[in-house]
């Protein structure tokens, strides 16, 4: 992979250097050809490693290089990239969204979409809830996020063994959502997807949950209509953030 | 049976967006562009109107693909806009003489402060029921008229034509059609509000001739259909963007109100069949006219800076990468700090009117970081928001027991729990924050049919989040005075 080798030779000496370099200083410094040396400097402007100065067009280290070891998406970002995504989805399930993020083993709800029934619900932005229990949380832990050491019990249905946990977790991998019946609150459900930004990665999850009379057909399975919603509004929101149509 | 939409373009100040809607008014796919911002002088605010038409032919096909919809399960276009934006273009050649002067700009400060004490201003005033400031179309037009040479005398021959953006989009779309709706016309300062027509004396104490004026007609109903763009489509609504959300978030009933918070905010209430004339500094404007019927008034209070504040906050100081990163800025302390910006960058709007205030940043000591400053930026939307609430409630009589709020702020929490917080009111945000857009397409439905009537456009407004109060009373006055204090220190910094 002769293309990542030689961006991270931009990167370094972008790291190394002075102030801004210009397109020619960088192409003469490592020896590209320059129509080479631009398209990776595009590239690493695209996900935020470079950023290019608007009145020299010299380029320099992008902020999302500075904050690689803390995550890349700030959270609120991330709710306002979503919030046309999430209230169709809430309108077509007829039931509460949330979306979540991994902070520290837990899972972070940055969004919350109100049942689309007009009773009393109250905001839960900014809770946590239980990575193994959740589908938003086993849409995370499915493609990257560590499981917390200890798996605590909510229900009966909670997984609370690591092998168990990690054969719900391929099955996740396999169909490209989550779910929870009863596992974190008994008489509810939750369905979730992953949502992806640049090059796969996944950022966050978005999903519904309700009743398990509602999200569950009577063989105590999700409906599919519903899956395919949180499926959608998931590959909605990743296409905004950035993410390959897949 | 093939799934049939309504489209809705919305031709904003800082983009257009092209959105695809269902029958239950849910957005189905989005297309959005920027446009360029040209600033030539200080106060000055400028668009290039053929770049803004470049991107409504390119949105529309890009929104029907990612919708995987076709241009015939197309009912009908809805178009929404930023007001007051003034365009003048070529009649036999379309092309734009001079870039679009917007909304935000303030070259005609001088020139509206002699016409506000030359002889038939009350007339004007009594007639638009608006007070006169740069902020409308009207002296706009006088002035583009005074300084692009001999355009005046081709306008007087119907050879140059004015337009807001909406005319100038159907112009486009329809390859001719020289039309306006109510709402946008009852920003001119031009429009008797009551006959709902151009004023003959209005137009002659601004010296603009009729030639070049378009054709006004109701908000919901007939704009033609779209040879362009949408080829074949009816074109079923036009409203002013604040209007376009009225629409969206149904306040169809006297006493229903909203606040969009985007660029600028703005708070309307609708007042019925009856225009209420504001002696508190708010403005009175049409809310939209459905064919065949009465029009609808509303008061509104406008808030000249608010997202725009965000947007200084990052590309002028650039303390944040992304508008929504002030929110994660502003989570980094738990209070101002003492600080206050009152963002007067244009002037005030409602409820002052002070077109020679200037913002101001005070109560800065060293222990100002830009935590603080991030959320004096958030409070200082709040607070303006309080100040046009106070005002609506002193005219209507009525207090406002819950405030509907949309737009792409509301995805702000902080914002969102401050508001609350500062009115002593639950704030309430619908399950569709894009009702500009939606507001346009209901209209759109309506007129074709797709959407039978108002009671079933209501049916689909839902809850999607609620903020309730939190601050103690005390507190909040204190801060309520404190940001009035701000305010009076902006007060007389341009001097003419």
């Amino acid at each position: 992979m002769q293309s990542i080798e030689r961006a991270a030779a931009v990167l370094r000496l972008l790291a190394g250097g002075a102030g801004r370099l210009s397109l020619a200083e960088i192409s003469r410094s490592l020896d590209l050809a320059k129509g080479t040396t631009h398209g990776i400097l595009q590239t690493l402007r695209k996900v935020g490693f470079v950023e290019q100065d608007r009145a020299s067009g010299h380029y320099q280290l992008g902020a999302a290089m500075l904050r690689l070891g803390t995550g890349y998406l700030d959270v609120n970002e991330l709710r306002s990239r979503s919030i046309n995504w999430a209230d169709p989805l809430a309108a077509r399930s007829g039931e509460a969204v949330r979306i979540g993020t991994v902070l520290e083993g837990q899972v972070l709800v940055v969004h919350h979409v109100f049942r689309p029934d007009d009773t009393f619900q109250t905001l839960d932005v900014g809770s946590l809830l239980p990575m193994h229990a959740t589908a938003l949380g086993k849409a995370l832990l499915a493609y990257g996020a560590t499981p917390p050491a200890r798996l605590d019990r909510f229900t009966s249905r909670t997984l609370i063994s690591h092998r168990e946990l990690a054969t719900a977790l391929r099955a996740v991998r396999e169909a490209g959502w989550s779910t929870d019946i009863e596992e974190y609150t008994p008489g509810e459900a939750s369905i979730a997807a992953p949502i992806r930004a640049y090059g796969g990665l996944v950022v966050g999850a978005i999903g519904i949950s309700g009743h398990v009379e509602r999200i569950c057909d009577s063989h105590y399975q999700p409906r599919p209509p519903l899956v395919v919603n949180v499926r959608d509004a998931a590959r909605a929101v990743s296409r905004d953030l950035g993410a390959a149509r897949r | 049976m093939t799934e049939r939409y309504v489209v809705a373009i919305d031709q904003g100040t800082t983009s257009t967006r092209c959105i695809v809607f269902d029958r239950r008014g849910q957005l189905v796919s989005l297309a959005q562009q920027e446009h360029k911002q040209y600033y030539p002088k200080p106060g000055w605010v400028e668009h290039d109107a053929a770049e803004i038409w470049r991107n409504v032919e390119r949105l529309g096909p890009e929104a029907l693909r990612r919708a995987g919809a076709t241009i015939d399960q197309v009912a009908a276009v809805g178009i929404a806009n930023q007001r007051e934006t003034t365009v003048l273009w070529d009649r036999a050649t379309g092309t734009p003489i001079g870039h679009a002067v917007v909304w935000q700009d303030t070259r005609t400060d001088t020139m509206v402060g002699q016409l506000d004490e030359a002889p038939g201003a009350d007339g004007v005033r009594h007639r638009s029921a608006l007070p006169l400031a740069t902020y409308f179309s009207g002296p706009r037009i006088r002035w583009l008229l005074d300084h692009h040479p001999g355009v005046r005398e081709r306008a007087e021959r119907g050879e140059v034509l004015f337009g807001t953006m909406e005319t100038w989009l159907i112009w486009n779309l329809t390859g001719g059609l020289h039309v306006t709706d109510v709402t946008n016309a009852s920003r001119t300062l031009l429009l008797d509000v009551h006959t709902l027509d151009w004023s003959p004396e209005s137009l002659a104490f601004f010296g603009i001739p009729r030639a070049m004026l378009p054709e006004i007609r109701p908000s919901v109903g007939d704009f033609g259909t779209a040879t362009a763009a949408f080829p074949g489509v009816a074109i079923g609504a036009a409203l002013g963007d604040q209007q376009a959300a009225l629409f969206g978030q149904t306040c169809f009933a006297p006493g229903e109100a909203k606040c969009t918070y985007g660029t600028g905010s703005f708070l309307l209430l609708n007042t019925g069949s009856e225009l209420v004339r504001s002696t508190h500094g708010l403005l009175s404007t049409v809310a939209y006219q459905i064919q065949g019927e009465a029009a609808a008034y509303a008061l509104e209070g406008s808030i000249a800076i608010t997202g725009s504040l965000v947007q200084w906050f990052r590309d002028q100081l650039e303390l944040i990468a992304s508008a929504p990163e002030i929110e994660t800025l502003a989570r980094t302390v738990t209070d101002n700090g003492g600080c206050y910006i009152v963002p007067a960058f244009s002037g005030l709007y409602a409820p002052y009117w002070r077109s020679e205030a200037r913002g101001v940043i005070v109560g800065l000591t060293s222990y100002i970081t830009k935590g603080h400053l991030a959320r004096a930026v958030l409070e200082a939307s709040a607070w303006q928001t309080r100040e046009v609430v106070d005002a609506m409630n002193a005219d209507s009589g009525l207090a406002l027991s819950t405030l509907r709020v949309d737009g792409g702020m509301t995805a702000d929490n902080l914002l969102m729990q401050v508001i609350a917080d500062v009115l002593d009111v639950p704030v309430v945000r619908p399950l569709a924050a894009e009702t500009v857009s939606l507001g346009a397409a209901y209209g759109a439905g309506l007129a074709v049919g797709y959407w039978p009537d108002l009671e079933g456009l209501r049916r689909n407004w839902h809850r999607a989040a609620q903020w309730l109060p939190t601050m103690e009373s005390a507190k909040r006055e204190i801060e309520y005075a404190n940001w009035q204090r701000a305010v009076s220190r902006t007060f007389d910094w341009i001097q003419s």
